[in-house]
């Protein structure tokens, strides 16, 4: 199983988690863990999903996340969790 | 598990800090193409090319969406084309002709640079080396994407002065060929002392002999990474200082490491190494200079940049060496004039001298590196320099290299602009004084004693 990371910056707002969530429903991504916080305002929020079911491609999965980010004002980011394990475990 | 702010910290080294990685550079040799036939040579060098490498860019690309790190360039170096070339070129312009193979190939494929137009004469040139020598003005200004470079000396082997006198009139010819365009030739030709086999960036890339048939290079950097981590230790001991730069170095390297695996796994070509290297940009904190200054320096060039150097250097080949099991190429900290906002400030300004840049080479990666220099400076004291530059290299068992524009028309006190990753540079001042006899004499200067170690 490749785990993904999916990382939520901006604005904090009303349905933020529900527009990310019902989107990763609709495309059989997994949610593993979400952590969440709001620093001055400023909504964080980090998910580890499993990628393995879904039914579209990894590009285009992440722009459409992108493009959901842009409508409700936070920024979407999705990548392979192999690069944050790389550089912070031995 | 990975935690929140493990994540963020990895996502602001690469959205406000510039980390990235420099390049992927896919090595190919090119010695299977070897004929006595020109237009075969150049058939099969295009055909190697643009079937090993089709999917290079594409490649990259992936990798760059799915791990979210910008990977900056995509590059082809392959076999010295003096070797490749030798049976077929008859003259110069045999050469030039697979000079614009590469360039087609590298159009082809989509790479931006392609490096290996060079040839080995550390110690001799045969008739091959030298019509490839005499080509490179040509070729370079009439080609986009071709690199070129040549070593004239080693360690092993001493320096060979008849290869570097020449190198002074061709540096020169280049840059009068390409005087349109600021000189920018001279920006694509690399002189060599101890040249690597293995080194992804450009231009000075070749695929050495020792390699095999293809193999994946990645270049990393992240001179803003570490200028931030070092942000937060001001004023701390040198152990404090130390430990900064080499746990940054590390994440900086792991990163390469993963994008060089990657890179490796899909296109199905062996992983080569990774050159851990801090390579500036003209981008606003993303320089070299920058971090010498947070060391402590009021400004780079002053009395301690080269201790501070030497120990940025080290840190960061102590903290990347863990992060790889393969570490080659160059590796270290590049200090290029024109790529490196700090520096080009500190030329301007004239605190940082081409003697001061000279002793900074003695312990950083490489050499005397895009450096603008007034276009009548004469052929012999270009090769004064380049002779200099190589002696340092050859006595310290170290690589040195000398990428120096002389811009045709220019003077010290104007700027050139060449574009792009390889930026803007103030036409700094040369010593005036000669050393036509001293170039002159021919044949080559004897290696040093300690490379006598059989």
């Amino acid at each position: 199983m490749k785990r993904t990371i999916i990382t939520v910056v901006g604005k904090d707002t009303v349905g933020i988690i529900a527009k990310v969530c019902t989107y990763l429903a609709e495309n059989q991504v997994n949610i593993l863990d979400i952590s969440q916080t709001i620093v001055q305002g400023y909504f964080n929020m980090m998910m580890i999903v499993d990628m393995s079911g879904a039914t579209k491609e990894f590009g285009a999965i992440s722009s459409e996340l992108e493009q959901i980010g842009e409508a409700i004002g936070v920024h979407i980011k999705l990548q392979r969790e192999d690069i944050f394990d790389k550089m912070h475990r031995i | 598990m990975i935690n929140m702010f493990e994540v963020n910290e990895t996502n602001k080294m690469i959205e406000k800090e510039n980390l990235d990685v420099r390049t992927i550079t896919l090595g190919i040799s090119l010695l299977d193409c070897c004929d006595a036939n020109l237009s075969e040579v150049n058939r099969k060098i295009y055909k190697k090319i643009t079937t090993l490498a089709k999917d290079l860019v594409k490649t990259g690309k992936e990798i760059e969406l799915e791990y979210g790190i910008p990977i900056v360039n995509k590059r082809i170096s392959v076999t010295p084309i003096a070797l490749v070339g030798g049976a077929a070129c008859k003259s110069t312009e045999d050469f030039v002709q697979i000079a614009q193979t590469l360039d087609k190939a590298a159009c082809e494929v989509g790479v931006n640079f392609i490096g290996g137009y060079s040839a080995l004469v550390s110690k001799g040139m045969t008739e091959a080396d030298q019509l490839l020598i005499r080509s490179i003005p040509k070729a370079l200004s009439c080609t986009e994407r071709v690199c070129s470079s040549v070593n004239v000396g080693s360690t092993k082997t001493g320096m060979n002065m008849d290869a570097i006198r020449l190198m002074g009139d061709i540096v020169l010819e280049t840059a009068a060929l390409t005087k349109e365009k600021d000189s920018l030739g001279c920006a694509k030709l690399v002189v060599f002392c101890n040249a690597p086999d293995d080194n992804p960036f450009m231009a000075g890339a070749f695929h050495g002999v020792t390699e095999a048939d293809a193999v994946i290079h990645v270049g990393v950097s992240g001179p803003g990474v570490v200028k931030y981590a070092l942000e937060q230790v001001r004023k701390e001991s040198f152990e404090v200082l130390c430990e900064t730069i080499k746990k940054t170095a590390f994440k900086i390297t792991r990163v390469g490491q993963l994008v060089a695996q990657e890179a490796s796994k899909r296109l199905g070509i062996p992983f080569g190494i990774i050159d851990l290297s801090l390579a500036p940009t003209p981008a606003v904190g993303d320089s070299v200079a920058e971090i010498l200054q947070e060391i402590g320096l009021e400004c780079v060039g002053a009395p301690g940049t080269t201790a501070a150097l030497a120990l940025l250097n080290d840190q960061v080949k102590k903290g990347g060496v863990m992060a790889s099991s393969y570490v080659g190429g160059l590796s270290g900290a590049f200090i290029p004039v024109s790529e490196d906002q700090g520096m080009i400030d500190a030329a301007a300004r004239g605190v940082l001298t081409l003697e001061k840049l000279e002793a900074m080479t003695c312990v950083c990666s490489v050499g005397l590196d895009m450096i603008a220099i007034p276009g009548d400076t004469p052929a012999t004291t270009i090769a004064g320099i380049i002779a200099d530059e190589a002696a340092i290299g050859m006595v310290n068992q170290k690589t040195t290299a000398v990428r120096i524009i002389p811009v045709i028309g220019k003077k010290v006190g104007e700027t050139v602009e060449f574009g792009g990753l390889l930026g803007y540079a103030p036409i700094m001042p040369v010593n005036q004084m000669g050393c036509v006899e001293f170039v002159n004499r021919a044949g080559r200067i004897p290696a040093p004693i300690h490379s006598f170690k059989n």
